[in-house]
């Protein structure tokens, strides 16, 4: 495939790699979930310990990213960010994602999930009233960011699980890291 | 928006189960599992044991799922039901396929085998020299022995890799020893 045909969309990647069950993903996650509650015991270390593992993952999940979708360098923030709802959370997770809220200076967005397989068969009790049960998400685009040089902060500022009508995540720029000699894109 | 939002989760409709995610996504999420719980021991035993847990309360709500959506909310009451209820059924529904293979052990009566060529958790695992006999699929006995537990059947279970001739990677095997009072029933039952 020529490296000049652009982006790939995210369905058709999704459509072209292995996948597997939702609901063994879903399930997976909760035993995580589940694991850190009972070792941690409180719910603000869950959350943190959580968004580490989503960095971890962010930081090794771009190679693959990049790999597959054709994207090079987006020439602004707007661009990446779509990138990220229209063939990020596609291709890993199958689920699309739109970006609204943008403020004036185009450095702050919100990313909002139309569906999303984490929290199937999941309800909040009383005792995770301050659980960001998806955490991990917000954690996997700020290493995927960063790998790309861009410092970000995610927050959740919607959540269904506690209520909201939707799963918005809020994504700013903090900066970006210019990048450095002698790397340039393989162009 | 697609989306409805339901007070309670029981009031939601059951899903079919077709949904997907990339299969990178599940790895990625199961290393982080495997490496968190690397954090929280100090030796093998314990992180299989960890694992097994992990998967342990996976199975209990498969069962409960899988008996709903695919058997009319009927369960298996009879140890050849319920093995093959989780080597095909489960099976297919957690990794997309039924288990290569069923067997029963020669040695003890007790004992049973599921065997797969490559387990799912095991494809981009690789043991460190140190880290001996450890195997991933823990995790997936976790599972097993939580569906068999919930439904009645108490076993232990564990993941042992078989080395096959000509194959450069060894096959998973998935024992199953079941508790006496589950034999005690089912001769009883005849």
């Amino acid at each position: 495939m020529s490296r000049a045909s652009g982006p790939r969309s995210g369905d058709a990647i999704f459509a072209s790699v292995e996948r597997v069950n939702a609901e063994l993903f879903t399930l997976t996650y909760g035993a995580i979930v589940r694991q850190l509650l009972t070792d941690l015991e409180e719910v603000e270390e869950v959350n943190k310990q959580l968004d580490q593992m989503g960095y971890n993952i962010g930081i090794r999940l771009i190679d693959e990213f990049l790999a597959k979708s054709n994207v090079s360098r987006c020439v602004d923030f707007k661009e990446t960010a779509d990138m990220i709802a229209k063939v990020g959370f596609k291709m890993f997770l199958g689920v699309t994602a739109s970006v609204t809220n943008w403020d004036a200076d185009g450095t702050c967005c919100s990313i909002v999930l139309e569906d999303n397989p984490l929290v199937d068969f999941v309800e909040l009790p009383d005792t995770c009233q301050g659980l960001y049960y998806c955490n991990i998400l917000s954690g996997v685009i700020r290493g995927a960011l960063e790998m790309v040089s861009m410092k970000t902060e995610v927050t959740w500022t919607r959540d269904m699980l506690r209520g909201d009508d939707a799963f918005e995540l809020q994504v700013k720029l903090l900066k970006q890291v210019p990048e450095e000699y002698p790397y340039k894109d393989d162009d | 928006m697609k989306i409805k939002q339901y007070s309670n989760v029981l009031d939601k409709p059951l899903s079919k189960g077709k949904q997907e995610v990339s299969l990178s996504a599940f790895s990625f999420l199961f290393s982080e599992l495997v490496q968190y719980n690397q954090t929280q021991v100090d030796n093998i035993a314990e992180l299989e044991r960890r694992l097994e847990d992990a998967g342990y309360s996976i199975g209990a709500r498969v069962l409960e799922l899988l008996c709903h959506r695919e058997k009319g909310n009927r369960r298996e009451t009879r140890l050849l039901g319920i093995l093959s209820f989780v080597h095909s059924t489960v099976w297919k529904v957690l990794f997309g396929k039924v288990a290569d293979s069923l067997e029963k052990g020669t040695e003890n009566e007790d004992e049973y085998m599921i065997s797969e060529k490559e387990l799912l958790v095991n494809r981009f695992i690789s043991i460190p020299k140190d880290m001996g006999t450890f195997n991933c699929g823990a995790f997936v006995a976790g599972i097993v022995r939580g569906v068999l537990d919930s439904a009645g059947f108490p076993a232990v279970v564990t993941a042992h890799f078989v080395p096959v001739e000509g194959q450069q990677r060894p096959r998973t095997t998935i024992l199953i020893k079941f508790a006496e009072e589950v034999l005690r029933r089912e001769a009883r039952l005849g």
